[in-house]
């Protein structure tokens, strides 16, 4: 198991490095150069170059790469704004922890909504209540998700009154953006769950299991629940991915400050510094937390613990 | 011949008859017609040029019988702005499936037929995608080349295709292992014919499926993408852009919301709706 870990720890090297080329490969497409950006093509050309020096734009493309991987990995420097001259770094401490927030609440509250409701709606399969949580579970995966929060927007804001409309100063103003964002991911999971749960009562150790006399409560709980839930963490780590893809969206819609407010800005401003900061920043989260949910995974599920200890292939 | 046609159109009639039996496919289905319906004789229900005319005196009208959605802060009506942007919605949503649907084919076959070094690179390659979140992948090729209708496609069948590689590779390795996967190369048939003509032939549910599902899907990420102003720009009448828009106006004349809201809903469901039916129609033994 450890060797799993290590395997799998070292693959996150080449892998980190490559989304850092990706997105350094794609935002260097940006027409125009830095100095022309902050200073207009109005400005005298050795301004300009001054500038560009200054940001180390003189440099050949992977020249500049490299130099941006060396900063962040030594110097934990993620660039330099070109609207406020200060360190990305330093936007992204101010704004992330709403983001984080908003995400940690919405993946917790589609958890605990997507996988009760699909538990129940397996175990009762073909029921009014099974019947209503797909239909509903299908119609909420079809709303998109900043529509659900100008609605809600709309009625608790508006016209209740009774939350806040905009902001990130308390709790009460993460509820209804939570709701946003969870109810999506929520209607995935309860899909998810309820396959899952239907296709493991259907395995053979379930059968034997009711044939060897155990209560139907005991056969569902404890031996069907536990094999079902297995698919579901796996796809927590995209879940995350999807309910920060909501959170982003989200707060343009709450204006709530936040790491999807400052990247839409500052694409606005053609701040490319900061768009790739913060796009960097997120995807290295995002990959750290689908390693987590892939070494989880593998310590959970005994049959791959096996396939491994047995010194099986990593991936596959 | 004659009698390979007889036994295709059997095999659709045995599908249709399943999916017939599923109710809320068959509504699904319904909604879908209404709205290429719609995109089909936009131009017959009410003319395009209703869509640009400003009337100055009928600033932000309430729903009426003259104008049935009301009208937006330039007096434009909004009935004519939502039946037009259906065309923007469904023909993104479309073309970036099919387009991710047939990058997706061509990557995932070739890794999961080739296996070995082809596999390893395209995998590898896919691994690194799928780290960066979807909707962080559409904003940095929007913040790189600009927001308009063929950049956000470009942004949007990008974030797409590595989940379509996967699912490819994965049927494809099924289906390869089949004996008449394994008889055709015995007779000499070279890869790409194997591949375009036994194997993706033979996989072709899931990824109808899939496809059909990844539409609505589409039409979402698009629709939010435009809505924070990162995709199709406010005078065109896309149902995003038209929610970007209203939001100023959400208290005042929340109708400028509604309207275009439940015409994504609509069409993002009938799509999942569709897709759903098919996933039983297309495979029997998938059914719960």
């Amino acid at each position: 198991m450890a060797k799993y870990t290590i395997k799998r720890l070292l693959y996150m090297i080449p892998v980190l490095f490559g989304v850092a080329f990706l997105v350094f490969t794609i935002l260097s497409l940006t027409p125009g150069d830095p100095g022309t950006i902050i200073l207009g093509i109005t400005a005298k050309p050795e301004d300009i170059a001054a500038l560009n020096a200054e940001f180390g734009y003189d440099q050949p493309f992977l020249i500049r790469f490299f130099n941006y991987i060396g900063d962040i990995i030594f110097h934990f420097d993620l660039g330099t704004s070109y609207q406020s001259r200060q360190p990305v770094i330093e936007d992204i401490i101010a704004r992330f922890p709403n983001t984080l927030k908003l995400t940690i609440f919405s993946m917790s509250l589609s958890a605990i909504l997507g996988i009760s409701l699909g538990i129940l709606s397996a175990v009762r399969q073909y029921s009014k209540l099974d019947h209503i949580c797909v239909v509903t579970a299908l119609i909420f995966a079809s709303i998109p998700g900043f529509w659900l929060g100008l609605m809600l927007l709309l009625i608790f804001a508006l016209k209740l009154r009774v939350l806040p409309s905009y902001g990130a100063g308390t709790l009460r103003h993460f509820i209804l953006p939570t709701l946003t964002v969870s109810m999506t991911s929520a209607a995935g999971l309860l899909r998810l769950t309820r396959s899952a749960m239907l296709e493991t009562v259907r395995q053979e150790y379930i059968r034997t299991a009711k044939a060897k006399g155990a209560s139907e409560k005991r056969v569902i709980w404890k031996h069907a629940l536990r094999n079902a839930l297995l698919p579901v963490i796996t796809t927590l780590g995209t879940s995350f991915g999807a309910s920060l893809g909501g959170a982003i969206i989200a707060e343009t819609v709450f204006a709530m400050p936040g790491m999807g407010t400052l990247i839409t800005t500052a694409i606005r401003q053609k701040d490319i510094p900061v768009v790739m900061g913060s796009t960097l920043f997120l995807a290295t989260l995002f990959s750290l937390i689908i390693l987590i949910v892939d070494l989880l995974y593998a310590f959970i599920d005994p049959r791959i613990k096996a396939k491994y200890q047995s010194g099986g292939k990593s991936r596959g | 011949m004659v009698k390979k046609k007889t036994r295709k159109h059997a095999q659709l009639a045995e599908i249709w008859r399943r999916y017939r039996k599923n109710k809320t496919a068959v509504v699904g289905l319904v909604i879908l017609m209404f709205i290429l319906f719609i995109v089909i004789f936009a131009d017959l229900i009410v003319p395009y040029s209703k869509c640009i005319e400003q009337v100055g005196a009928e600033r932000l009208q309430p729903p009426s019988l003259q104008h049935f959605f009301g009208t937006d802060e330039y007096g434009r009506d909004l009935f004519a702005r939502v039946i037009h942007g259906a065309r923007y919605s469904l023909f993104i949503g479309v073309a970036t499936s099919l387009m991710a649907l047939v990058i997706g084919a061509i990557l995932g076959a070739s890794a999961g037929y080739f296996g070995g070094i082809v596999d390893n690179v395209i995998c590898r390659i896919m691994d690194v995608f799928m780290c960066v979140p979807p909707i962080l992948l559409s904003l940095a090729v929007v913040a790189a080349l600009g927001s308009n209708l063929r950049n956000l496609i470009i942004a949007i069948t990008i974030s797409c295709i590595p989940g379509n590689v996967r699912l490819i590779r994965s049927v494809v390795l099924t289906v390869a292992e089949q004996d008449y996967v394994e008889a055709a190369k015995s007779y000499g048939t070279n890869n790409a014919r194997i591949i375009f003509r036994y194997v993706l032939p033979n996989a072709v549910g899931p990824i109808i499926v899939n496809t059909t599902m990844a539409i609505s899907d589409m039409i979402l990420s698009a629709a939010g993408l435009s809505f924070i102003g990162m995709g199709i720009q406010p005078p065109s009448p896309e149902w995003g852009a038209l929610l970007s828009s209203a939001q100023t106006f959400i208290f005042s004349s929340p109708y400028l919301l509604i309207f275009p809201g439940i015409f994504i809903v609509l069409t993002s469901l009938s799509f999942n709706l569709v897709g759903d039916g098919l996933t039983d129609a297309l495979d029997p033994k998938l059914k719960d």
